[in-house]
């Protein structure tokens, strides 16, 4: 991510410390994950220390710190959707794909994160990937549903 | 667009909308909530539209993606107007069949109406089905009937008049005065009562003060906020720009979690539409009243959803709360005055001021007023968005509106308020919902969470869960939350695995004890109370955890076995085929036998196993009978015995 | 600035307007026990072994003494047996991170707390932020911060800040509750190896 870039946002933020998780929200969404670079020159920039901008960083879970994969799969793991069997189907996604919530497969094919609720609790359990959403979830139903992406 | 520069000129405009569109004209509306969405409502619009152009019904016809009518299970939902004829699980194929038959010959399509499934009757309005029948839908009934990007469609229902009515016809005291009349206590979950907020922001002296959109709906299965503010964003900023007249504020933060992405899109879309109207910024309405709010996205983290640590969060820091000892009514973003209430509290304002505080007061109990809407979830025939009354019963909520559970399973408990709620037993389906009764239950009312739960939930379990969710949700600055929940969880997961020992539930309760007393903000405060009620209620699934090993709801994977009973099994290869593990040991004509130190026990087996063999079963407490014989297994047909 | 009285204890106190519970009592030679308060940094409230009851208008509350402020007639309780109850909880919960710090030792020895009530954790830390929060507001160097959240949360040093200024300062080492181990393991570690994709180092033992 170029120096320019970062510059941008900043600046569409008017520049102001208080707009730093909506500046890292907006890199974070078009890089997919915060380099350090990014960091060093919003921490200049908003003349605020980089202890803060990293604490922000891991505090928050829209955040990463290292590249993520081609694709984001997310299992809902809200309540609806635990009672409907979600820990199953999370448990299916880390057999098929070899990683845990938070990690990213070293191929850089899949990145998996559990979330606590998407809101379509009438068709859970519920997985999403790349933001397309797949209800009423099965440990079959999974296993085809990753097969679709490369 | 046309600034609005009077209340005559607001009114002119509405009659203008209202005379543009013609009522006889058909309006095919689309939930396009979030809900909907998922179940291919996207689809769904987009074959409607191509359709009436393939038909050459562009100037006949209207169609309207909406907000969500609440009635998700049987998504995507779509009202043709002006019949209000309600079909449901529409599909794309579905479609030409709707305009050549509902748009062009007015005849009803059958198959896509709801059949009650106990009188096999079907309902061709919305309003006569149950679900919808024993609702008080004063605030979400709102979202089927407009487009959520459209302010006209807001003004057409009466839209922005209750803010022209406060700017122009009755003075802050006067505001305030009829919102405390109306005995408002906020929905967000701690119920307190919303004009007594304000009073303490008017009457602050610091000059500056600030209100506040909770919309970091974070209890896991709640999602009423979300509807609100994706299918009628206008009502909240109206509330809301009432509200900071109130008081007295001239700038508006809405904090909307990062996980409800449309909400963000449409909220937005809506304050700029408000600000080009007039009805947002300087000079509202030409009543020299300023106002103007900015959206704030959440990056992930329950924890904001507390009003303190939310705060923290606009200032652009990592959520942590503050200490409450000085209401943040007084001293809050910024150190300044701040009114934060939620969602669903915005949203009445509006009504409260055009319909009145007596209005609002006929509906609800003694001490909680008003309708809330409920996100019914779970083990329960009609999910969905359910608004009634308060004081209605819980029983009332599960069975007369929620259809009761599927599958003839046995109900057994509701939990309410999140992870900060309790589960509520059969014995209590009685209890009048409210915010003190429930709260007297050991549960809480919280943003509106209610997820039905049936005897296959282990409560334990539920218990862990909650304790799971939260230990990933803490900020971790306080020693009873951080550390507490830590052994909390370790002792349940301890349980849940059939590691428990005697004295387990007594220290359960002395780390509770602490948590409670001793945290910094609600979150830890509240965080026991799935635990305690869970051991309130159902002590003894914890005992048959602790003392036998047992999971009575056979749910707890270390607890339970799979087993296939031979003398049922009828060798037909599917579970073995579909077994991820390759656990299951037989063949063609030989009876299928469970590897049990293969077995992940995820459960596909039972699933696939034909319900007609029911062959499969789940055993807890008891040893795992021995598999059969080698010799014993080729399988003896019953037709060929004969 | 006016007086105040209040009643701590059973004694009359005075104090400033705006002094916290804590400082007043400490004024008055009444001690409280704390882990996480510092004279020369801003409250903070994170451990919570400060608290006390206090009555305020015939309500007995529960109240963290570092944050709360004194006010006219409050009557203030630094010990009581529910008190004594949370702070030996508090304590246990903190020894199964540092079981052979002197300071939690002593106060063990005072409420009774047992060492060994709960499994020991990997992380020396007890998150009571004295060096975070010196580092940042009394030497304003932004070497050593928090990071993540939660029972992952930890203390982590930025290398390219920590080995320009760390070494010749070392401050936060003596404020350390659990004898500076924590801190100097992790600085140390953070200036042999600073990896190269991420800026973060942390302390949780059993990670690398």
């Amino acid at each position: 991510m170029n120096k320019g870039r970062v510059d941008q946002i900043i600046e569409k933020h008017h520049g102001e410390a208080s707009s730093l998780i909506q500046v890292l929200l907006e890199i974070q969404s078009e890089h997919h994950w915060l380099p350090k670079e990014a960091l060093d020159r919003i921490s200049e920039k908003l003349q605020v220390p980089l202890t803060r901008i990293l604490y922000i960083a891991t505090f928050y879970k829209a955040f990463s710190l290292v590249p993520k994969g081609r694709h984001e799969v997310h299992v809902c793991v809200g309540t609806a959707c635990h009672v409907r069997g979600a820990p199953r189907i999370l448990d299916t996604v880390q057999d098929l794909t070899g990683i845990k919530p938070g990690e990213t497969d070293a191929d850089l094919k899949f990145s998996l994160e559990t979330v606590n609720c998407l809101g379509c609790c009438a068709l859970g359990p519920v997985l999403e990937v790349n933001g397309k959403t797949y209800g009423n979830m099965g440990p079959s139903k999974t296993a085809e549903v990753l097969k679709n992406y490369e | 667009m046309l600034r609005i520069n009077s209340p005559e000129e607001l009114e002119k405009l509405r009659q203008e909308i209202l005379s543009r569109s013609d009522p006889s004209k058909p309006c095919i509306s689309i939930c396009a909530g979030a809900g909907c969405l998922a179940s291919g409502a996207g689809e769904v619009i987009a074959a409607f539209k191509a359709e009436i152009e393939k038909q050459g019904l562009t100037t006949d016809v209207n169609t309207k993606g909406t907000g969500c009518p609440g009635f998700c299970e049987r998504g995507p939902v779509v009202i043709i107007y002006p019949e209000e004829i309600c079909y449901l699980r529409v599909k794309p194929d579905d479609v030409p069949e709707i305009i050549s038959q509902t748009i062009r010959e007015k005849r009803v399509v059958d198959r896509l109406l709801y059949v009650d499934p106990t009188t096999g009757e079907k309902a061709i309005h919305e309003s006569d089905i149950p679900f919808y029948k024993n609702q008080k839908r004063n605030l979400i009934s709102y979202n089927s009937k407009i487009d959520s990007k459209s302010i006209d469609d807001y003004l057409a229902i009466g839209g922005y008049s209750a803010l022209a009515k406060v700017l122009f016809k009755m003075t802050a005291e006067q505001v305030l005065e009829e919102v405390k009349k109306s005995n408002l206590r906020g929905r967000g979950g701690g119920g307190f009562p919303a004009g007594n907020k304000w009073e303490g922001s008017r009457n602050a002296p610091e000059p500056i003060k600030y209100v506040l959109v909770n919309a970091d709906e974070g209890d896991p299965g709640a999602f009423m906020d979300r509807a609100l503010l994706e299918g009628n964003p206008h009502s909240i900023l109206e509330g809301l720009t009432i509200g900071a007249y109130a008081i007295g504020s001239h700038e508006g933060y809405i904090y909307v979690r990062q996980e409800y992405p449309l909400a963000v899109v449409n909220v937005n879309i809506a304050i700029r539409q408000a600000e080009e109207y007039g009805l947002l910024g300087k000079n509202i309405l030409g009543s020299g009243f300023d106002f103007t709010v900015k959206v704030h996205q959440g990056a992930g983290a329950f924890v904001c959803g507390e009003s303190t640590a939310l705060m923290t969060a606009l200032e652009g820091r990592a959520g942590e709360p503050r200490p409450k000892y000085i209401r943040s009514n007084i001293v809050g973003l910024w150190g300044r005055p701040t009114v934060l209430n939620n969602v669903e509290t915005w949203a009445n304002v509006p009504l409260i001021i055009n319909k009145g505080a007596d209005w609002f007061t006929q509906f609800g109990t003694e001490k909680s007023k008003g309708t809330k809407i409920f996100s019914l979830v779970g083990k329960i025939t009609n999910t969905g968005l359910v608004e009634v009354p308060m004081g209605i019963t819980l029983r009332d909520i599960i069975y007369k509106i929620g259809g009761g559970i599927p599958g003839g399973k046995k109900f057994k408990a509701v939990q309410t308020g999140g992870p900060s709620g309790g589960c509520i037993p059969e014995k209590l389906l009685d209890l009048e919902v409210g915010f003190d009764e429930l709260t007297k239950a050991g549960s809480m009312m919280g943003s509106g969470g209610m997820i039905v739960m049936d005897e296959d939930t282990c409560m334990v379990d539920v218990a862990r869960y909650f304790l799971n969710f939260l230990i990933d949700e803490s900020c971790g600055k306080c020693t009873p939350c951080r550390e507490g929940i830590r052994q909390m969880l370790k002792i349940l997961t301890n349980i849940t695995k059939g590691k428990g020992k005697e004295g387990d539930i007594e220290l359960l309760e002395e780390l509770a004890e602490v948590a409670i007393d001793a945290s910094l903000c609600a979150l830890g405060k509240s965080a026991p109370n799935p635990l305690l009620s869970t051991v309130r209620y159902f002590r003894d699934e914890y005992e048959a955890h602790v003392k036998e090993k047992r999971c009575p709801a056979l749910s707890c994977k270390e607890l339970i076995a799979y087993h296939i009973d031979p003398s049922k099994c009828q060798a037909c290869m599917i579970c073995l085929k579909k077994c991820p593990a390759d656990a299951i040991e037989g063949g063609k004509n030989r009876i299928h036998v469970i590897d049990q130190g293969k077995c992940t026990k995820c459960g596909t087996c039972i699933e696939v196993c034909p319900a007609r063999f029911g062959a499969v079963n789940k055993i807890s407490g008891q040893p795992v009978p021995a598999p059969i014989p080698e010799d014993a297994r080729t399988l003896v047909r019953k037709s060929k015995e004969q | 600035m006016s007086e105040i009285i209040l009643q701590i204890d059973g004694k009359e106190v005075k104090a400033k307007e705006g002094m916290t519970v804590l400082e007043a009592a400490q004024s008055a030679g009444i001690s409280i026990p704390t882990l996480c308060h510092h004279e020369k940094l801003e409250p903070y409230g994170g451990c919570r072994l400060c608290i006390v009851e206090v009555e305020v208008r015939g309500w007995t509350q529960l109240v963290v003494s570092c944050v709360y402020l004194a006010a006219k007639n409050l009557i203030v309780r630094t010990r009581s047996e529910k008190v004594d109850r949370i702070r030996k909880m508090i304590l246990e919960l903190l020894l199964a991170h540092a079981p052979d710090a002197f300071e939690l030792q002593d106060l063990a020895k005072e409420y009774g707390a047992d060492k060994d009530r709960f499994e020991k954790e990997s992380s020396f830390c007890i998150h009571c932020g004295l060096c975070v929060r010196y580092c940042a507001e009394v030497k304003k160097k932004n070497a050593v911060g928090f990071v993540d959240r939660g029972t992952r949360k930890e203390i982590s040093f930025i290398p390219g800040i920590a080995s320009k200024e760390c070494w010749n300062c070392k401050e936060c080492f003596p404020l350390c509750p659990t004898e500076a181990l924590q801190a100097a393991f992790v600085l140390t570690k953070a200036l042999i190896s600073s990896p190269p994709s991420s800026e973060l180092v942390s302390v949780g033992i059993g990670k690398d």
